[in-house]
């Protein structure tokens, strides 16, 4: 560390105006509104410029983070968006849903002060301004290479393997199981975090740079790998982890019970809360508990209050030990989001009719750590509690679908259901078969599965680029 | 976008649509279903195949007018364009020589059961195809099982084809027949295939039935879709839709798929008039 940190530096973060709480948990719009001009020029002029910038080595795909805050401090912003693009390319998205917290902002110099740059902030404030000048910049694409890519699922980590090898001159073809491009980003995340209209752009852009985009199409099942690979040189599989985990506990076939992933998807994907203007229906419950801790807990603890219930987590850690991000656990909290912590639910009951009508549980205590690092809950003897509610979504988690595992024959697959992929190159145990995303190390974030696309494009451009020079290779 | 070739109410309430689906008439096998959403706003909905043409390119489902997509699914015409038709979903139905086979279908059941006996015939098993419904009026495609079936054995509510009665005839049925059934399949409403499964048990034939629960992405990432079969939770899109009939938690099925019962109602209680007006509301929600 070569800056010293004086008292002369400014220390105050500059606060994102956001919807009032109280206005808030009764819309689904965005909660967060963004920095003004202003705004984003002053934060971003408390940065020092370290010469040694500790923020980069903590962002998953480096981006020049002192690079691009200098520009916007300058206000420049053009010349900001171009630095923050070579890295990452769905800025929009990451500034509003990479937990910075855990990462650049983590291990910016003035974080042991509490004034680390608001990098997020000023980063998603780039893309919004970008999108407003309605003129997105188009690379400059070399001539066609005359090889063919497909790519299998249209998550973060597919869409940036396809936005990185079209502008390497390949032809790219995304298949989707879904109806709609963007993974996770349109069914899970929900509308007043994440935008789906942020998403479409940044999908349109790819269409409009040349990218074939098929959707309705389930790979091992529309068509396999290998019949896939008949036709193109190389396959990318980035398709996620969406198979929802349940507790197995009694009752949880009971009407009324969730999964996470029914719950988001038929409010995000169907959009469902605008039934019956849309003909996916929801049900307007008065009680709901999510079971569960992380991002995912808390998107459908918030979506079940728009909806009008009273909303509860149940966790069975403390709050300490919370997997989401500390801002979503803050905006559930000033929502009226009612947290249970250290509450292990044990069994769901029912009602004569089949609906579930209340959740028994056990209160715990923390005891030693555990492999994690976190200590460990522990039943209370006795502590059972009887909470009455009219559903239940069960967020606990989510491993990848065996569906391509088990039709690609000669594909490794990982003891936790994960395609094993090599760490570098996204490269897997079948030629011309390449994987990322959280389809290789389960459940993570957007930018590890952007990351993981980047490394993966890389390692195709190469191999591409050593099959053409042998002419009449390939097919 | 999905063409629709052709569209054809077969008997009352009962439709029939071939769609333009290359990619999913390639893989089709017996037993498979497909995801479709009738227009952009609509609803993800499971319907079997009930046949296609690998080279024409083409598949046919059959269904229940029952709601508001299935209305709407009815409602179009030759060279409509929809969003959605997804798959091959689902396993294939298994297809051994097992001896002699019945299969059991009713309303929709009798379209997607066809290509199953199809495949079972050609696999060289004997064939009775038993048929149900209310009235003889109701039964349809009873010439294309016919040409897969050793025999047809009709069961109507009102006396007016073949047997008088329900699916209670059943074990009388299978008493009369010249030889023992080796294994049973049903395919059709939920209340016929649990019947189905009631009557057969006692006779310890082995039953299988095509479930049909709620779902949604039918690729096995949302869970709505479960079954308990044999105390175990399954998810019927990839682990079914054939389940072994007398291992199923029927209750639980006929409970489940009523969840949304109270909600499904509320589109078909509109003419549709007022479609104009929401599309102006919407775009800010685009
Ligand atoms: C509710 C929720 C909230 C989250 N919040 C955050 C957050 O705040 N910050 C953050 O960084 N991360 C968050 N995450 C995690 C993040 O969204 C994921 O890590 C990321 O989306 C993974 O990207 P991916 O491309 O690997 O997979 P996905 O986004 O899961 O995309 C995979 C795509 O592949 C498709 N697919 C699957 N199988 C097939 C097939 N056989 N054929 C064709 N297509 C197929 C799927 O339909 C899907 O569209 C959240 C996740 C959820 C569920
Ligand atoms: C694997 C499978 C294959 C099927 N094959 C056929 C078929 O070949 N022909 C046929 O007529 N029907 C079939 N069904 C049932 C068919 O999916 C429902 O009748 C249809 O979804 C009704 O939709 P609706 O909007 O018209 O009616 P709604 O009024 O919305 O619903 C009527 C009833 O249908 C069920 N249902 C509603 N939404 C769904 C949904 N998203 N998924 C599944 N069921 C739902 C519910 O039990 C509901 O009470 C099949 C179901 C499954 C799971
Ligand atoms: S963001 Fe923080 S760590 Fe990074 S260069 Fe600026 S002051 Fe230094
Ligand atoms: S329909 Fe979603 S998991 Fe089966």
């Amino acid at each position: 560390m070569s800056e010293p940190v004086k008292k002369q530096y400014d220390l105050k973060r500059r606060e994102m105006p956001k919807q009032p709480p109280e206005v808030r948990r009764y819309n689904f719009s965005e909660v967060a509104l963004g920095y003004t001009p202003e705004l984003a020029i002053e934060e971003a002029k408390r940065c020092i410029q370290c010469k040694k910038p500790s923020c980069i080595a903590n962002c998953p795909v480096e981006i020049d983070i002192p690079g691009f805050l200098k520009k916007v401090a300058e206000g420049d912003f053009v010349s900001g968006i171009r630095v923050l693009k070579d890295k990452n390319c769905l800025p929009a998205v990451c500034g509003r849903v990479c937990p910075q917290e855990e990462q650049c902002e983590k291990t910016c110099i003035f974080h042991k002060k509490g004034g680390q740059i608001a990098i997020g902030r000023i980063e998603r404030f780039l893309a919004d301004w970008e999108a407003e000048q309605r003129e997105l910049e188009m690379p400059q694409i070399p001539p066609r290479s005359g090889r063919k890519v497909a790519i299998v699922g249209g998550g973060p980590a597919g869409l940036t393997v396809a936005g990185d090898l079209i502008k390497l001159g390949h032809e790219v073809t995304v298949f989707e199981a879904l109806h709609k491009m963007g993974g996770v980003l349109v069914y899970g995340i929900p509308e007043f975090r994440l935008p789906k209209a942020i998403v479409n752009r940044e999908v349109e852009y790819l269409r409009t740079l040349g990218v074939e985009l098929v959707t309705d199409f389930v790979v091992g099942k529309t068509r396999t790998i290998d019949s896939v690979l008949e036709e193109y040189d190389a396959v990318f599989v980035g398709s996620g982890a969406g198979l929802p985990w349940f507790m197995e506990i009694p009752g949880e076939n009971l009407n009324g019970v969730y999964s996470a992933n029914e719950y988001l998807t038929r409010l995000n994907l169907m959009k469902g809360f605008l039934f019956p203007k849309y003909h996916t229906p929801v049900k307007a419950h008065r009680k709901v508990a999510v079971v569960g801790g992380g991002n995912v807990a808390m998107d459908c603890a918030r979506s079940a209050l728009r909806l009008g219930a009273e909303s509860r987590i149940i966790y069975r850690r403390s709050r300490e030990e919370l997997p989401a991000r500390l801002e979503e656990v803050e905006n559930a909290e000033e929502e009226g989001v009612i947290f249970d912590f250290l509450t292990l639910p044990l069994r769901y009951i029912g009602d004569e009719n089949g609906w579930v009508k209340a959740i028994e549980c056990q209160k715990m205590e923390l005891g030693e750590p555990d492999a994690s690092g976190r200590r460990k809950p522990i039943p209370i003897v006795g502590s059972e509690v009887i909470y009455p509610l009219d559903a239940v979504v069960c967020a606990i988690g989510n491993s990848p679908n065996p569906l391509i595992g088990s039709t690609t024959p000669g594909l490794k697959i990982g003891k936790k259901g994960n395609i094993e992929a090599d760490e570098k190159t996204g490269a897997t145990s079948r030629e011309k078969v390449w994987a990322g995303g959280d389809v290789v190390t389960g459940a993570a974030t957007v930018i590890l599965a952007m990351g993981a696309g980047r490394s993966a494009a890389k390692s195709i451009h190469e191999y591409l680029r050593s099959l053409s020079r042998i002419p009449g290779n390939g097919s | 976008m999905f063409r629709v070739i052709a569209s054809q109410m077969i008997v009352p309430n009962v439709h029939l649509l071939t769609l333009a689906a290359p990619a999913v008439a390639r893989e089709a096998k017996p037993g498979q279903f497909v995801i479709l959403r009738a227009e952009e706003e609509g609803e993800r909905i499971p319907l079997s195949l009930s046949d296609w043409d690998a080279d024409g390119g083409w598949i046919t489902v059959v269904f229940l007018n029952i709601g508001a997509t299935t209305a709407r699914l009815a409602s179009l015409t030759a060279g409509i364009d929809i969003p959605t038709v997804v798959g091959p979903l689902g396993n294939a139905t298994e297809i051994e020589n097992y001896g002699t086979v019945v299969c059991v279908c009713g309303c929709y059941g009798i379209g997607s059961i066809y290509t199953i006996a199809r495949a079972l015939k050609q696999k060289g098993n004997r064939i009775i195809t038993i048929m149900e419904a209310r009235s003889s009026y109701l039964f349809y495609w009873e010439d294309r099982l016919a040409a897969f079936s050793d025999k047809i054995i009709h069961i109507t509510r009102d006396g007016t084809k073949g047997h008088r009665g329900h699916l209670a005839r059943l074990p009388e049925i299978f008493r009369g027949l010249e030889e023992p059934v080796d294994r049973v399949l049903v395919n059709g409403c939920t209340f016929c295939m649990k019947r189905t499964a009631d009557e057969t048990r006692p006779m310890g034939i082995k039953t299988m039935a095509s479930l049909n629960p709620i779902m949604i992405d039918g690729t096995g990432m949302c869970g709505v879709c479960r079954v308990t079969v044999g105390s175990v939770t399954r998810f019927a899109c990839v682990h079914g839709p054939d389940f072994d009939a007398h291992q199923v938690d029927w209750e639980e099925l006929l409970q489940r798929r009523k969840t949304y019962m109270p909600e499904e109602v509320v589109p078909l209680r509109t003419s549709r008039c007022e479609e104009r007006h929401f599309k102006s509301q919407e775009k800010s929600h685009e």
